[in-house]
């Protein structure tokens, strides 16, 4: 009788290691994925290779891999046996109001994780390094900020890239004029017919920009840095249990050489719709970040000397 | 939802430099206003010279005009805005095509006044016509057989009647100036809407900054409304139209 006794508390507590959801009352999108069955992906539908639509119109990219990865986990922690995944494609306009307003749960898109955002959502570690830098024509021989003193240089609107080079201690020297495109195609289009001789923005979206071009070989990618920009998945604010569900899946892949796996297979080898690799190696601030998981913000990589 | 509100970010400086929210927001508007009554002037001249012109008892001017009106109206703004920026220049001598693209000063604000001004002209062409036509026939006639020539009948008898008519809808058009002119923004016009983006971007405080903007729209549209309808009741000939309902 007693050791029957002792076996069903043991059968108990194994249950309750087992079960993480009975042991802790669920909060936040958790809950609510629990009670809806869905979860749904906010996903772009041109952020090359990090998020964007193939052939057939389906997301693909590095970041929906990593949100899979996190779907399968939050599916996992659930104990479902079947989870319906909505994708709701957003702009960089729209992406944080949805994910604050409940439309969306996990953005996987190309989100530079700073302060100002962090006010109105949370990031997971972080996946990815952007460095803001120049697209030009190889034939222009510019290779440093300050040949463009006097000199059209473009950039998208809405974004804030020409700031950052006015901030910059050359920028501050010399004399641009910016020109704007209303997209980053726009924005490359003004580079291509030369109303620019440079364009300012994140080095990976420049990549994706002059592989898709016309004429690559035309293009080079140049000069300074002038800012670090941390790319994660983001989440809503003050959510504690799904953001660490969703930090600890990514911490484990990056543990695991999974994340390097991705990154290779995004990044460095020849991915749809056209089939021709980035050619875009890891960067160093990328390295150190898969070593030791963080969700600092821009302004932690940036400090001002 | 839980949004983090933050009414005073107008006030707070831009992240990487000295000005603040506010002052993007007073440039924008600067834009906003000087392109939109620009390219009034603009719309203003060639509508009613193009919608006079329709009415000419010459086949081919009026037929001419016609075209203008129907190319112009029957082409979405956003689409002419891109064919005046980045087509136009293309068919330009080289020397002079670079010059336009590189070294014109405020480029992008020419090419948005003149597009936006050809844009409302077709439409102000299209209803001083109607206004025009809806005259009688025997005014025209009338002004005809007091010997005025053609040009002095249209000068003193029809246009200036045919002005009252349409100033309803010539003022919805002066209001659509201001509002239309936000698609300035999509080939680089420091405007308004351009400037509610980079606020966005930059401050994540993405509801109040378009409150504000849409503020600012009304403001513009409804000062355009009242100057009109100021300058209507002043035009007013007692006895004519709408003026005996009022007295």
């Amino acid at each position: 009788m007693k050791s029957r006794y002792r076996l069903l508390l043991c059968l108990l507590a194994v249950s309750l290691a087992a079960n993480p959801v009975f042991a802790e009352e669920l909060t936040g999108t958790l809950k609510k994925v629990k009670e809806t069955g869905t979860i749904t992906m906010g996903i772009r539908e041109s952020s090359y290779p990090l998020s964007y639509l193939d052939d057939k119109q389906l997301p693909i990219g590095y970041h929906i891999d990593v949100c899979d990865k996190i779907v399968r986990a939050v599916k996992e922690k659930l104990q479902l046996t079947s989870l319906k995944v909505q994708q709701q494609p957003v702009t960089s306009q729209n992406r944080i109001p949805l994910v604050s307003n409940g439309t969306v749960d996990l953005e996987c898109g190309s989100t530079t994780n700073n302060e100002a955002r962090q006010r109105q959502v949370s990031f997971v570690v972080t996946t990815f390094v952007t460095n803001v830098r120049m697209a030009v024509k190889k034939a222009s021989g510019i290779t440093s900020l300050d040949q463009l003193d006097g000199k059209p240089v473009a950039t998208t609107s809405g974004t804030t890239s020409v700031q950052l080079m006015r901030a910059h201690e050359i920028g501050k020297k010399i004399d641009f004029k910016e020109v704007y495109g209303k997209d980053h195609a726009d924005a490359f289009l003004l580079l291509e017919t030369d109303r620019a001789v440079a364009f300012v923005m994140d080095d990976n979206l420049l990549a994706g920009l002059i592989v898709t071009s016309k004429k690559p070989a035309d293009y080079a990618i140049v000069g300074q840095v002038l800012n670090i920009e941390p790319i994660a998945v983001m989440v809503r604010k003050d959510d504690p249990q799904f953001k660490k569900l969703a930090d600890d899946t990514i911490k484990e892949m990056m543990k695991s050489g999974e994340l390097e796996k991705l990154y290779a297979r995004w990044f460095m080898s020849p991915i749809p719709p056209k089939n021709i690799s980035m050619n875009f190696p890891m960067s160093e601030t990328l390295k150190e970040l898969i070593k030791n998981p963080s969700d600092a913000p821009a302004e932690a990589f940036n400090k001002k000397k | 939802m839980n949004y983090h509100w933050n009414w005073g970010i107008f006030l707070e400086r831009i992240k990487d430099g000295q000005e603040t929210y506010l002052s993007w927001l007073i440039t924008g508007l600067g834009w906003t206003v000087s392109v939109s009554l620009c390219s009034w002037v603009i719309a203003i001249l060639l509508g009613f010279l193009i919608g006079t012109l329709r009415t000419a008892p010459n086949r081919w001017v009026a037929r001419l005009c016609t075209g203008y009106v129907e190319l112009f109206r029957n082409i979405p703004l956003l689409v002419q805005m891109f064919l005046w920026f980045f087509v136009v220049p293309e068919f330009l001598p080289r020397g002079l095509s670079l010059w336009v693209k590189q070294e014109m000063p405020a480029k992008e604000f020419f090419t948005a006044t003149i597009c936006l001004g050809l844009f409302t002209s077709a439409r102000i062409a299209e209803q001083v016509r109607a206004g025009i036509q809806s005259l009688s026939r025997g005014q025209s006639y009338a002004g005809l057989a007091m010997g005025l020539t053609l040009p002095q009948t249209y000068r003193y008898v029809l246009l200036p009647m045919a002005t009252r008519i349409i100033f309803p809808p010539l003022t919805s058009e002066f209001m659509n100036v201001f509002k239309n002119s936000s698609v300035a923004f999509a080939i680089g016009v420091l405007e308004l809407t351009f400037q509610a983006r980079q606020m966005q971007e930059d401050s994540e405080q993405g509801i109040e900054t378009y409150l504000a903007v849409t503020l600012l729209y009304f403001v513009c549209a409804y000062i355009a409304n009242r100057g009109m309808s100021w300058i209507e009741k002043r035009m007013r000939v007692p006895g004519y139209i709408a003026a005996a309902k009022k007295a």
